[in-house]
């Protein structure tokens, strides 16, 4: 067993699976943050409610981003400790930096937020919401900073066969990372707001179904109440109805900024690395069309084979230069520049082992990239799409009696996960055979690449290797499972699950407390594991 | 010459040093929740306890890892690749501790709460095993070769070091989580925290100082063996405090022996970072496994804006949790139900849109 191709598949099943959890908790956590603001400011219970009901969610996925985070940050070491040597020097300062600046402020500030409940005062509670997220939205940004630097590397010197960093602000703000950041946090922004559509929508439709909301001649919604079912009173129209029409348009525009900055590392990448996006397009020869639908077999560097069955003439221009008929160069004129700058075999240095002298293929596998590249647009196509109908459909303050209807809202949840994780797969498989992509364009960092044939642990053996993936795997398998009975449960339990006490006279509510009563400590606590 | 990276062995042994005593607790309460007590309600606010804190402290293990990685890249490659098979269960351990903690509230069923339990116990239990097989091993030596790989296999880090450090650092937790467990609760569950302190600390504490004591007879100096009396006496005044009930004193001594040993451990092995026991030209050493001077400096101003404001708002959080809790305050777990109609909803209303 080759313990480079497990050690593959292990880095990208498990970083798919993490980024499930990733993007929902950074979207979720912006919406989130805004919901609780406006319950500070307004007073209005509808605020509280979804402050509430929304954490609940918040926290259950929150939890499996920390959980299997960890793995990440391990396996750079663990497998792959030839890339960790080489790289080291510059690669592991934003990991740290992560940890120093933003994970410990996310944690920390979290537990508070938890546990503050009717123990912090108001304002103070709220803060802690809102540096929790802050905290998550800058580890963010660490994180594909350090992506970044191995897509294109910058601020560094080669120093015996080695990059040593030289300039930390290059490093933070090379331009693959900026609009990659901008990319990546767009994306999780709109899977938030995707999530708020359909399951407000599912309690939308809930409330029709049961008689509770009526549609008055003009199609207009009666808001009811149905005191036998907890929760289900005139507020809890306005929880959905808010959250669904917030979500959409947040989709909107997170789907907005999400396809701009696509455009700005399209044209990035067209520069960086070529072939990356020549294989996104399948595209054997030069040319300025942009690929709809191909036809044959990808894979192959025989054009002929391949079919454009629709191709929009000048589009790839456009995406790659801003114009209409500037070439795009294919793979059959990248390759051979490739093999000139970095050889066509594998150097024969003991790095290598047994993998020494073979022959290096530079085309990453065109079925992944040029599929990749094209549901990650169609998904988030679809998403954007399914958020300007559901804003449509609700004009008239509640969702159509379907159920269909309901069924394809709660799907269009899944639409930008897919694009997120179609996305992440295109890039990091496009840069294929590099682990670090050579900067085809900085004197500074001549020298500075690596090919992922080198960076796996030599020390480690494929079966310890095949261990971990099958027991990670069979513990992600049963962890998701988990995770989406307890996400389904709460979501079907609406505001109750998450405030047992909704809906009942409160005398004494803690919440609304500004200050928390000092003598508390025989209190029954507002919250608890 | 070596000044920085000399800075950055201190930071990284303080990092760890972190772990073991903010995590040590969450830990030995995760294992205490297997054997403490069989009634729900008490591991309930057993759990409770760490409920604010521990993904908080979970982060120093984070950053100690992602630290040695930026400051000492040879050192984290090389001890984390020879480690391949126990920190995977550190991973695993992990994962369900951390999951276990979230979501064992979340079911109505004694069954989902028992499975949780164990899933937060045994999990507390690999992941403080397996961090201390890893310390022990960085401490005293792994067959490494030149390149800083590991020799022998997948197993070849299964010396009585490894199992050493494991037990020392469990049964610190266990000792750390009693003590933590007196001074935090009311009624039954900080009367048996207290008398498991005063019982089995002697013995639970074994390992560790086996540990420190084999670090100091290999290479300790005058300095280090200072560091093992006070540590010493810290265990000792720890202990007579559990026995006298001064819990926040019985806290405090024994937070104080782990401080003292472990940097009795740290200085004594400094300048070596990771030795290799087939050869000692390969050792690696805090000035061949650093990085540069450069990424050091960036590094020293990072943790110097950062270490300081975790300090300040981990202690902050420790200050507004800082009551005691008793199973009477654990509020009601109640049942979660869907929201949909409880009888047959109204007929439906032909009203087309």
């Amino acid at each position: 067993m080759d313990p480079l191709e497990i050690a593959r598949w292990q880095f990208g099943i498990t970083t798919v699976y993490h980024f499930v959890m990733v993007p929902l908790t950074l979207g979720l956590g912006m919406l989130l943050a805004y919901m609780q603001i406006r319950w500070v400011r307004t007073g209005d219970e509808r605020w509280l409610r979804m402050t509430k009901f929304w954490g609940k969610l918040y926290l259950i996925n929150f939890i499996m981003g920390v959980a299997t985070g960890l793995v990440q940050e391990f396996q750079f070491g663990m497998a792959w400790s030839e890339y960790s040597r080489f790289v080291g020097d510059v690669f592991g300062a934003p990991l740290a930096m992560e940890g120093l600046l933003a994970f410990f402020v996310e944690s920390t500030f979290l537990g508070l937020w938890i546990f503050g409940w009717g123990r912090l005062p108001k304002r103070l509670h709220l803060a802690t919401l809102c540096i929790a997220v802050a905290g998550s939205v800058v580890s963010a940004y660490f994180i594909v900073v350090a992506n970044s630097w191995m897509q294109h590397p910058v601020g560094v010197d080669l120093v015996d066969g080695r990059p040593v960093m030289t300039d930390v602000w290059a490093v933070l703000t090379n331009n693959t990372a900026l609009v990659a950041y901008a990319h990546t946090l767009l994306g999780a922004v709109a899977v938030g707001a995707a999530f708020l559509v359909g399951i407000s929508w599912y309690h939308l439709w809930q409330r029709r179904r049961a008689g509770i909301d009526t549609v008055d001649a003009r199609g207009r919604v009666v808001v009811g109440e149905e005191p036998s079912i907890r929760g289900r009173d005139r507020t809890d129209h306005g929880v959905w109805l808010s959250g669904l029409r917030i979500g959409a348009v947040v989709a909107i525009l997170g789907f907005g900024g999400v396809a701009i900055t696509g455009d700005a590392q399209a044209k990035l990448m067209f520069d960086q690395q070529p072939l990356k996006m020549a294989a996104a397009e399948a595209a054997c020869h030069d040319g300025t069309g942009f690929s709809v639908l191909a036809v044959g077999p990808l894979g192959g560097k025989d054009c002929d084979l391949v079919v454009n069955v629709i191709e929009i003439p000048g589009l790839l221009s456009f995406l790659a230069h801003g114009d209409f008929d500037t070439d795009v160069k294919g793979v059959n004129t990248l390759i051979p520049e490739y093999e000139k700058a970095y050889g066509t075999a594998l150097p024969d240095d003991p790095k290598y082992g047994a993998r020494a002298g073979q022959t290096i293929d530079y085309l990453p596998v065109m079925e992944v990239t040029y599929w990749g590249f094209r549901l990650m647009i169609g998904f988030g196509i679809l998403a954007a799409g399914a958020a300007v109908l559901a804003l449509w459909l609700t004009r008239k303050g509640t969702v159509p009696r379907s159920k269909p209807l309901m069924w394809a809202a709660v799907a269009s949840i899944l639409a930008p996960f897919a694009a997120n994780i179609t996305g992440w797969v295109f890039t990091e498989m496009g840069r294929q055979p590099f682990v670090v992509v050579p900067n085809p364009n900085a004197s500074g960092t001549d020298g500075v690449f690596m090919f992922t044939a080198a960076a796996v642990s030599p020390g480690v053996s494929g079966g310890e290797i095949v261990f971990s993936l099958v027991a990670l795997g069979l513990v992600y398998g049963v962890l998701l499972a988990v995770e989406t009975v307890l996400l389904v449960r709460f979501v079907r339990g609406g505001v109750a699950a998450a405030m047992p006490d909704v809906g009942a006279p409160r005398d004494h509510d803690p919440d609304d407390q500004d200050t928390p009563d000092p003598d508390g400590a025989d209190d029954v606590l507002a919250f608890a594991y | 010459m070596d000044t920085l990276p000399t800075i950055w062995f201190i930071a990284i042994a303080v990092l760890w040093t972190g772990y073991l005593l903010l995590e040590g607790f969450d830990l030995g309460v995760g294992m205490l929740l297997l054997t403490g007590t069989r009634k729900d309600e008490e591991r309930r606010l057993m759990l409770n306890t760490i409920g604010p804190v521990w993904d908080g402290n979970e982060v120093w293990l984070i950053t100690a890892g992602a630290a040695t990685f930026a400051a000492f890249p040879l050192w984290y490659s090389s001890l984390f690749s020879a480690l391949y098979l126990p920190l995977t269960v550190v991973l695993l351990s992990l994962i369900f501790r951390a999951v276990a903690i979230e979501y064992r509230g979340k079911g109505h069923t004694d069954r989902w709460r028992r499975w949780w339990d164990r899933a937060l116990g045994l999990g507390s239990f690999g992941a403080a095993f397996g961090v201390g097989a890893a310390l022990g091993l960085t401490t005293t030596g792994l067959p490494l070769d030149a390149n800083g790989d590991r020799v022998g296999g997948a197993f070849a880090w299964l010396t009585p070091y490894a199992v050493l450090g494991g037990l020392a650092v469990v049964g610190f937790c266990l000792v750390h989580a009693s003590t933590f467990l007196a001074l935090k609760t009311t009624g039954p569950v900080r009367e048996r925290a207290r008398r498991l302190v005063v019982r089995w600390s002697p013995l639970a504490l074994l390992p560790i100082v086996a540990w420190v004591l084999v670090i100091q007879f290999r290479s300790g100096t005058v300095a280090t063996w200072a560091l093992v009396v006070v540590a010493a006496a810290a265990a000792i005044g720890g202990w007579l405090s559990a026995r006298a009930g001064r819990e926040g004193l019985a806290f405090a001594g024994i937070a104080l022996f782990l401080v003292a040993g472990t940097a009795s451990i740290f200085a004594a092995v400094y300048p070596v970072v990771l030795p290799s026991t087939l050869d000692g030209a390969w050792d690696l050493t805090v000035a061949t496994a650093a990085s540069g001077e450069y990424t050091l400096g960036v590094m020293s101003v990072v943790a110097c804006i950062g270490l300081p404001l975790v300090l300040l708002y981990q202690g902050w959080t420790y200050w507004v949790f800082r009551k005691r809790i008793g199973t009477g305050q654990l509020p009601p777990q109640h049942r979660v139900m869907p929201a949909a109609a409880t009888r047959p909803a109204p007929v439906p209303q032909r009203t087309r849109r």
